[in-house]
């Protein structure tokens, strides 16, 4: 049973998609666990073939409790038996690098109208859009119901009773994990107000030459600052586990997600840093779709080396966080608002946003914070170039 | 397209994107993002779907045309007309 987050305790297995026989390679979903943060797929690390299963459905197990028995590896010498309790090591989620077309094709030739969300569910489902023949929306539109109903009809998705998020658990995750940050980690707090002329201007501009899909908000500028401004200060990267630090080479960012009637999952982003803007926008739609049907991977909660909140043009004008352990840090950022603001000694009106730092006082200092910020801040001044 | 299909649509839209919104509840003056709690992504993801749907060019700019119902419907009917 994989830990997927520091404050999970145990889990229940709730469905096998992989049993005795069957090989499964590196990145596979094997299973799906019901954890505090909802159902999650368990993927494995490892190519090989099941030999056992060792958890049966419906059992609650500890963190760390084996879940099943690879045997050895395709093309191995001699094969050897592992026992694993998957999710050791990240594996990178599958991006969305394009949107999918907007109609699929009919029996007869037709076009059919399918939402976004539609399309986006199918394809992670690997249904073939084709094989409903109406949906249920407007002049037969196929909406997200007709195809969860059409992927639950084919077996192709657990039940979606298995997919649920049950808020009031996750209430307790947050809180257990929340209140052992606060209570362990010496946190300090930092804030900077950054200008945002040059990134507003950029932005509207880049989106004006877009078609609605193509198109970005503020927050993937944030995003993709705050992952290249961390290879300036790499010490703000990483986790925090028995009284060491451990620097991390890569930058996954754990992208906050507040889901609707309350509760908040961050899960990671990889290789933020190496991302386009275009890339970030839609591993961002993604993750925040399937965050919210509870549809998340267990790479997607294990592997973020620190976290990043944007409150979006609804939220509060400043957002300071708390830091998620085993991670050193959390960058905030408030809601986008027009001030009078001094440049070149004039008074101008002017966007701008409240940046902010809950770091760790065990591995950094406020100096090394204020860099970060600073270099937040400078390349936020640069958007073509991020 | 009549009002009352751009109306219906908008709400089988945003039914997708926040299943639990109750159209009941929303007045024309209403901004959809408060009352089906829309959040940024939410509301791109919205005009991603209109888009789709009715094929009519919606400029980021007019964005905030879209944010009540009413301005919605009418700044879509206008959009539709002008095919």
């Amino acid at each position: 049973m994989p830990a997927l987050g520091a404050d999970m305790e145990a889990g229940t297995l709730v469905e096998w998609l992989a049993k005795p026989g069957d090989r499964v390679k590196y990145g596979d979903v094997i299973a799906v666990v019901e954890t505090q943060k909802g159902a999650i797929e368990v993927e494995i690390f490892q190519d090989g073939v099941v030999s056992s299963i060792l958890v049966p459905v419906g059992e609650r197990v500890p963190v760390g409790t084996v879940l099943a028995q690879i045997d050895g590896a395709p093309g191995a010498a001699a094969p050897r038996a592992e026992a694993v309790a998957v999710a050791a090591k990240p594996a990178p989620p599958p991006l969305v690098e394009s949107p999918p077309p907007t109609t699929v094709g009919a029996p007869q030739g037709q076009r059919i109208k399918v939402t976004p969300a539609a399309r986006r569910r199918a394809a992670a489902l690997n249904l073939d859009l084709g094989s409903i023949l109406k949906g249920t929306g407007v002049e037969g539109s196929i909406r997200l119901t007709d195809v969860e109903v059409a992927a639950s009809g084919a077996k192709l998705a657990p039940p979606s009773a298995k997919r649920g998020l049950d808020l009031s658990e996750m209430r307790k995750a947050i809180a257990a994990a929340m209140s052992r940050s606060k209570r362990e980690i010496p946190h300090y707090y930092l804030t900077e107000t950054v200008d945002l002329q040059a990134a507003s201007t950029w932005i509207e501009r880049f989106n004006a030459e877009k078609s609605p899909i193509e198109r970005i908000l503020p927050a993937v500028l944030f995003l993709k600052a705050a992952a290249l401004a961390l290879r300036e200060q790499p010490k703000l990267n990483g986790a925090y586990e028995n009284g060491v630090f451990s620097p991390s080479p890569d930058i996954h960012v754990g992208w906050a997600v507040s889901l609707r009637g309350g509760g908040l999952i961050a899960p990671a982003i990889l290789d933020a840093d190496k991302k386009s803007l275009a890339q970030l926008m839609a591993a961002m739609r993604d993750l925040v779709e399937r965050a919210r049907r509870g549809n998340l991977r267990s790479s997607e909660l294990t592997s973020s080396t620190i976290t990043v909140t944007s409150v979006g043009d609804r939220g509060a004008e400043t957002v300071t966080g708390i830091i998620y352990p085993p991670q050193v840090a959390i960058v905030g950022f408030g809601r986008i608002v027009t001030r009078p603001y001094a440049v070149e000694g004039r008074i101008e009106s002017r966007p701008l946003v409240a940046l902010s730092l809950a770091a760790d006082h065990r591995v950094t200092d406020g100096h090394i914070g204020g860099l970060y910020l600073s270099a937040i801040a400078r390349l936020l001044q640069e958007p073509e170039k991020l | 397209m009549t009002d009352a299909e751009i109306r219906a649509l908008i709400f089988e839209l945003i039914g997708d994107i926040a299943p639990e919104a109750d159209p009941a509840v929303a007045r024309d003056q209403d901004d959809l993002r408060e009352i089906f709690d829309l959040d940024s992504m939410d509301f791109a993801n919205l005009v991603v779907a209109i888009h789709d749907r009715l094929k009519v060019d919606i400029p980021e700019a007019d964005y905030n045309k879209l944010f009540t119902l009413s301005g919605a419907i009418t700044y879509l009917r206008d959009a539709f007309a002008k095919k």
